[in-house]
């Protein structure tokens, strides 16, 4: 590699901004307020247990929503002729040219109990019905600041980071090994189950893994979504940095625990997709 | 020979507006080695894939055993099929490929009387069934490899099984030996053959390789353009070419043009010359083969016609020689070396002859006047490349 001083500025880039913070994270987990060693930080954190369970628990949720709606999609496209794929692929990444939190704020204006959807359904007399069928009297449905919300935010944000690696690997696959199945006597449904499916397990994985964690971290979407009634492993971390409960020493240790479980929910998913090539995004 | 298994009635096949096969007549009997022989493009992939069913022809029937399966999908004919560049399934070791028919079949439930219930096969069967394949193909301890572990060799050997475990009524051949080095190439193409005879079935074999074609066959099909230009034996193929086509494309041929005077006398250059053939018109025009082997090199003054060597390749087994014979350029091949310039006579037995009528193919092949790029041609027919794109235009 004669050209190898042009990677230098990216390697410093990232000894600055990645390799020292990591580094600096570790040291301020074992760290007390008042300056000495202590695993303190970590006892502390026991009374987390639930956050850090509704956060695994709600990225769990909104991968699995990411799957189920993303592989169709991606089996769809990479079947389809070149026209329709552009034309989809357009409009899979056509939002994420849009700020982030911009798209987070409008689905606010959307679930909330004044916004978009509730106006609609009481246009159309949903809520009318609804009460004289069962007697009720409600004016709207309480979707803004609930953990459905919350899932919703994730999967709205993240899907396309499930389609594109699905779709890829499953473009990619041999036509002639598909009818090479069909020709040992595989119909329409074996064909998938036997050989498209497992030949796209890696697209699958490294899909987890790109909605997954950022998942478990994200911390806009409950700020925005959840309205603060749901606090997530984000929203915790940034509270000890920013927050009213300033302690850095307990946010470091809160997120070296969280990158120690993602890491090891990411080596075990690793290990179902042993041999795979391509699957290890880590 | 044994009775008809697969009939091709008027295919035409046509891609967009590109007509690929043009109203193709084919049988194919039980038990037969049968090859489909053709240059790129010449629709050879095409009517295998339509045997295959993974095409079905714009018009035309396709029989097997006297039924009609033209709408039959490819997972319910008797027919396998050993792919171009093997298609093996990567995620599966090499036992689990074998295997992949034999897992998705269904029989009548012996335990069951009325043989309407279907089950699986059950694992001894499909093991020993497995087994039993390795050792044919000689692959026994590689059960656990990825397709990725083995050499072309076996990967090739290992598809032939995945195809021939089913027991398949007729197997299809998709330039199965293309992607293999020359050496191997003899090799694997005496092991098909044995295998062919071995298990007693039909083969369908495709290549542009006619050597491939000549070496294993009990018929050769010779296709160019989408149209079927001969059915034959290998000798009766070698030896009486229909046209101009298959005499170039099959082995070296000098075609000259020639009047047939009578029966058993064809002019040519002039001069009359005793051959065997008969049947023509008085005084027809024809077309007439000479192979490079059937002409003897001998003195100016005992010779048939003179000539003058212009380019002389060492061939080793013998030497091509380039003789101009007023303007035509021949090719000889002979184990005596003439040196450039020298003058030459040559002699030619009657059987050296071959007579056939006029063609759309006449004046365009078995002039060696382009010697050099002649020879360009026959080596770019060794790439399987070529054909690789061929049958990725199919697919479309």
């Amino acid at each position: 590699m004669k050209n190898k001083w042009l990677s230098v500025p990216y390697i410093v880039w990232m000894a600055i901004f990645v390799v020292a913070p990591l580094i600096l994270v570790l040291i301020y987990a074992f760290t007390s307020r008042s300056g000495g060693f202590t695993v303190e930080n970590f006892t502390t954190m026991a009374q987390y247990v639930t956050v850090f369970g509704r956060s695994f628990f709600l990225a769990l949720i909104a991968t699995l929503v990411c799957i189920l709606l993303g592989y169709p999609l991606a089996y769809y496209l990479a079947r389809e002729g070149a026209g329709m794929r552009r034309m989809a692929t357009m409009l899979i990444m056509l939002p994420m040219w849009m700020n982030f939190l911009l798209r987070t704020y409008s689905w606010m204006s959307i679930l909330e109990n004044t916004g978009l959807l509730n106006t609609l359904f009481q246009k159309i007399g949903l809520f009318a019905l609804i009460n004289s069928v069962f007697g009720t009297n409600i004016e709207y449905f309480h979707m803004i600041n609930t953990q459905g919300a919350i899932v919703l935010g994730m999967v709205y944000n993240f899907l396309p980071f499930m389609v594109l690696p699905i779709y890829t690997v499953i473009d990619k696959i041999d036509y002639r090994v598909i009818e090479a199945a069909q020709d040992l006597g595989a119909n329409t449904r074996q064909v998938f189950r036997k050989v498209i499916f497992p030949l796209s397990l890696p697209g699958v994985l490294s899909g987890i893994t790109m909605v997954f964690v950022p998942a478990v971290s994200t911390f806009a979407i409950p700020r925005l979504l959840g309205g603060g009634m749901v606090t997530m492993l984000g929203d915790l971390i940034e509270a000890q940095f920013m927050g009213s409960a300033y302690n850095p020493y307990l946010g470091s240790a809160i997120s070296l625990v969280m990158m120690v479980v993602v890491l090891i929910c990411m080596a075990v998913m690793n290990r179902f997709g042993e041999g795979e090539e391509g699957a290890v995004v880590l | 020979m044994s009775k008809e298994l697969i009939r091709l009635q008027n295919c035409c096949m046509a891609f967009d507006d590109e007509q690929v096969l043009n109203n193709l007549n084919l049988y194919i009997n039980d038990k037969e080695f049968l090859t489909l022989l053709g240059p790129s493009g010449c629709g050879k992939t095409t009517t295998l894939r339509i045997i295959g069913g993974f095409t079905t022809p714009t018009s035309g029937d396709v029989f097997f055993d006297g039924v009609r399966i033209n709408a039959v999908p490819p997972y319910q004919r008797q027919i396998n099929t050993v792919f171009q560049k093997y298609a093996l399934f990567p995620h599966l070791n090499v036992f689990e490929n074998i295997a992949f028919g034999l897992r998705m079949k269904k029989v009548p439930d012996p335990a069951d009387p009325s043989g309407k219930r279907m089950v699986k096969l059950s694992e001894d069967e499909i093991t020993r069934r497995v087994d039993e394949m390795l050792e044919i193909i000689s692959l026994k301890g590689f059960e656990n490899r990825k397709p990725d572990a083995l050499s072309g060799g076996q990967q090739q050997r290992v598809a032939i099984a995945r195809a021939l475990v089913n027991r398949p009524k007729v197997l299809l051949l998709d330039e199965p030996l293309g992607a293999l080095d020359l050496k191997l190439r003899k090799d694997m193409q005496m092991e098909l053959k044995k295998i062919q005879q071995q298990v007693g079935i039909t083969f369908v074999y495709v290549t542009h390789d006619q050597e491939e074609a000549l070496t294993m066959s009990d018929t050769i099909v010779v296709m160019d353009k989408g149209s079927i230009q001969q059915i034959g034996t290998p000798e009766d193929i070698y030896n009486e070419p229909k046209n101009a086509f298959v005499a170039d494309f099959i082995g070296e041929s000098n075609i000259i043009d020639g009047i047939m005077c009578a029966d058993s006398i064809v002019q040519m250059y002039g001069r009359k010359f005793q051959c065997v053939d008969s049947g023509f018109a008085p005084n027809e025009p024809v077309d007439v083969v000479i192979r490079p082997e059937d002409i003897d090199i001998v003195p100016v003054e005992q010779g048939q016609l003179a000539g003058t060597v212009t380019n002389v390749t060492f061939k080793g087994m013998q030497y091509d020689i380039i003789v101009d014979f007023r303007g035509f350029k021949w090719l000889i091949q002979t184990t005596d070396h003439s040196p450039v310039g020298a003058k030459i006579g040559v002699k030619i037995d009657p059987d050296g002859f071959h007579i056939m009528k006029k063609s759309a193919y006449s004046g365009k092949f078995g002039d060696y006047s382009s010697y050099s790029e002649e020879y360009d041609e026959l080596s770019d027919t060794e790439e399987p490349e070529d054909d690789a794109a061929e049958g990725d235009s199919h697919e479309e």
